[in-house]
């Protein structure tokens, strides 16, 4: 009998504080992975954002730098703009990205920073209380709007893949979910990719990845599982927006 | 025969591995583990076909999976 799964040495072998059924758990070990795939944790640094993932800098084995709410990709850009040979990655909640941080976004986008970002979008502020967040569903209750998100009172969700798909400087868009293992493998596939989009130079990448927030979603994890497929897949479609091999392309 | 094993002072008891188990070997234990939590277990004997999944889906690296 021999061990398969290897924990990767990218992450510090300790326990996560993540609540149960939490997606940021999944993906930290799958930038780990990748990380140790690549054999780039050396020369990494990460970028961690405000948020529940505040602490990701105790857990990845890279070096990191935790910003202002929202700043991520212009720390990155810092980063990558002063020290061209590491390989920077920018990890963003939606409250943090697609909120405070969308000038930031926008902007590093359109500029085609050689950085990748990672978008976990749970649709709801996690780590504040349950708050409203910029993604999250009309009808979807959430402490700052207790009946529901009224379109007329609150406006409309923002698709960010969508809106940057515009921007000619965003290289690689993607949108993956890890409601299922199947959908975590792609991820790990799409995080890979925009890795390795930074290290042949090739520009912006940004994988978005819907996540389940059981706790502040008041459902079992079980159930923040079916609402990922079942509320949030029909409004966020998967899917990659832009690629490097289809250049100004949408699909 | 392959086979998981459940490091019980890391799981959660978020039950997505029971999800994920396209044979439906894993249930979620019925005592307490020292974290508070009721943690999964290899229900059935020779069930698991070592694919991997449960692992995948596991947020708290608590699933060794052993072939």
């Amino acid at each position: 009998m021999e061990l398969v799964n290897k924990k990767p040495s990218s992450l510090v072998d300790i326990k996560m504080h993540y609540c149960p059924g939490c997606g940021h758990g999944i993906v930290h070990r799958l930038i780990a992975e990748v990380m140790d795939e690549l054999g780039i944790r050396e020369r990494t640094v990460g970028v961690a954002p405000v948020g529940c993932a505040v602490f990701s800098d105790d857990y990845f084995n890279c070096d990191m730098i935790q910003g202002p709410h929202g700043r991520g990709p212009a720390i990155a850009t810092g980063i990558k703009r002063s020290q061209p040979g590491c390989i920077v990655f920018s990890y963003q909640g939606d409250g943090d990205l697609a909120s405070i941080g969308m000038a930031e976004t926008v902007h590093s986008a359109a500029r085609s920073e050689n950085i990748s970002i990672i978008f976990i979008n749970n649709a709801i502020y996690g780590m504040t209380g349950g708050q409203m967040a910029p993604t999250t569903l009309i009808g979807q209750p959430a402490t700052t709007c207790p009946k529901g998100r009224d379109p007329k009172v609150n406006g409309y969700p923002i698709k960010v893949c969508e809106l940057l798909s515009q921007l000619d400087g965003a290289r690689f868009l993607e949108r993956t979910s890890v409601s299922t293992a199947q959908g975590v493998i792609k991820t790990k596939k799409a995080i890979k990719k925009a890795f390795q989009n930074q290290i042949e130079g090739k520009g912006f990448s940004l994988v978005e990845i819907l996540s389940m927030c059981p706790t502040n979603w008041g459902v079992t994890p079980l159930q923040g599982l079916k609402f990922v497929d079942e509320k949030m897949m029909p409004l966020y479609p998967l899917g990659v927006f832009r690629s490097p091999e289809q250049e100004g392309g949408q699909k | 025969m392959p086979e998981i094993r459940v490091d019980e002072t890391r799981c959660k008891g978020c039950e997505l591995c029971t999800k994920a188990c396209p044979k439906s070997c894993i249930e979620m234990s019925d005592t307490f583990s020292v974290t508070g939590y009721y943690p999964a277990k290899l229900a059935k004997t020779d069930c698991c076909i070592g694919c991997g999944l449960c692992a995948q889906i596991c947020p708290d690296l608590a699933i060794a999976v052993w072939k």
